[in-house]
């Protein structure tokens, strides 16, 4: 029987995000950050997504969030890492809380700090079940993949279903060469997602 | 300082739609004045670092938004707040509640900090530490919103 924290299984990172970056459509905001910031441009590059760097760990989602809050006839995605949203449990219940319907969660879970060197979170050796406490926070929508097939078949209908959602991602560990890439410049990201936000 | 009904009024009045908090003791009886609020939104976060990036999203997506918190929120969240003003450089304002600033004999640590953290910052603040400070907050936003920097309006507390 396979345990929680099984990573025998795990589906590459680049590949997972590829299915999400191919589902976006034009008026979605996608925030990244981390891990993800640095991958993401390489596969796809719009104007409404942010990537979040230099960050503040654990500040995706909320800032997500906000942009959520502000612009409700939007749908809006955050690519958090699992050591980022490990400092900030709490931004699940905020989410709840808050009332939004337009954000999903994607949890890239490495059971690393990626960034630093790939050093293990607390979490990495422990059962932590992720959607579930997503549930528990109050998610009406949760799902879980390890297998990147079942991923990309079932991927359009998860990020249908009733927000706000959260989708935890079992990943591989980035490729280096993506781990010393830049991410486009912050100034610009800020000007394009401000004159994006506010053409309906 | 203020009741939740002038509060209300003041920040409606400037323009915020969003007030994004962690109440204390002085700043909870706000409450109810703006959780009714039809004029502006209050959120709550669990953190006061998530107040920060929450505050930016809003800003990005096109509203007003206002972090409120006690001065021990502010120490907590220190990197949110230094990402968000200095990284992303938006403007975003915000009201800390300055926990025993009125007693005097207070060692309160929360008290001491307060201002040298701010001027380690080098944010622009205004203290409104007497009741006829009051209309300063509304003057001091303004200016801060004119010139697109963050601001800071220090609220003198007394006793938790």
């Amino acid at each position: 029987m396979r345990t929680l924290n099984d990573r025998s299984q795990v589906m590459p990172v680049v590949d997972a995000l590829r299915v999400l970056a191919d589902l976006c459509c034009d008026a979605q905001i996608v925030v990244t950050n981390q891990g993800s910031a640095r991958i993401w441009p390489k596969l796809r590059r719009r104007s409404l997504d942010f990537h979040y760097n230099p960050s503040t760990m654990s500040g995706a989602i909320p800032l997500a969030l906000g942009l959520a809050l502000a612009q409700p006839q939007r749908e809006v995605v955050a690519v958090s890492g699992d050591g980022s949203l490990l400092m900030s449990l709490g931004s699940l219940v905020t989410v709840v809380g808050s009332g939004v319907t337009n954000l999903t969660i994607v949890l890239l879970d490495n059971g690393l700090y990626e960034v630093t060197g790939g050093q293990e979170t607390p979490a990495a050796r422990s059962a932590v079940d992720y959607a579930g406490l997503a549930r528990a926070a109050g998610f009406p929508s949760t799902a879980e993949f390890r297998d990147l097939a079942d991923w990309q078949t079932q991927a359009a209908d998860v990020l249908a279903l009733p927000g706000p959602r959260f989708v935890r991602l079992v990943v591989s560990a980035a490729p280096a060469e993506y781990l010393t890439s830049s991410t486009p410049p912050l100034a610009e990201q800020l000007t394009g997602l401000r004159v994006a936000v506010s053409n309906e | 300082m203020f009741t939740g009904p002038e509060i209300e009024t003041v920040f409606a009045e400037l323009g915020i739609t969003h007030v994004v908090w962690i109440p204390d003791t002085a700043i909870g009886p706000w409450e109810a004045a703006l959780a009714g609020s039809s004029r502006l939104r209050l959120v709550r976060v669990c953190r006061e670092g998530e107040a920060w990036p929450l505050a930016a999203g809003l800003h990005l997506g096109g509203q007003t938004p206002l972090v409120v918190m006690q001065t021990t929120g502010l120490f907590e969240s220190g990197d949110a707040l230094r990402n968000v003003l200095f990284d992303l450089k938006l403007p975003i304002y915000s009201l800390i509640g300055v926990r025993n600033w009125l007693v005097p004999q207070s060692r309160d640590t929360a008290k001491t900090f307060a201002e040298p953290i701010l001027s380690a910052w080098g944010l622009n603040c205004q203290w409104i530490a007497d009741p006829a400070d009051k209309p300063k907050l509304a003057e001091h936003y303004r200016r801060c919103r004119a010139a697109g920097i963050p601001g800071v309006a220090l609220m003198a507390e007394g006793a938790p």
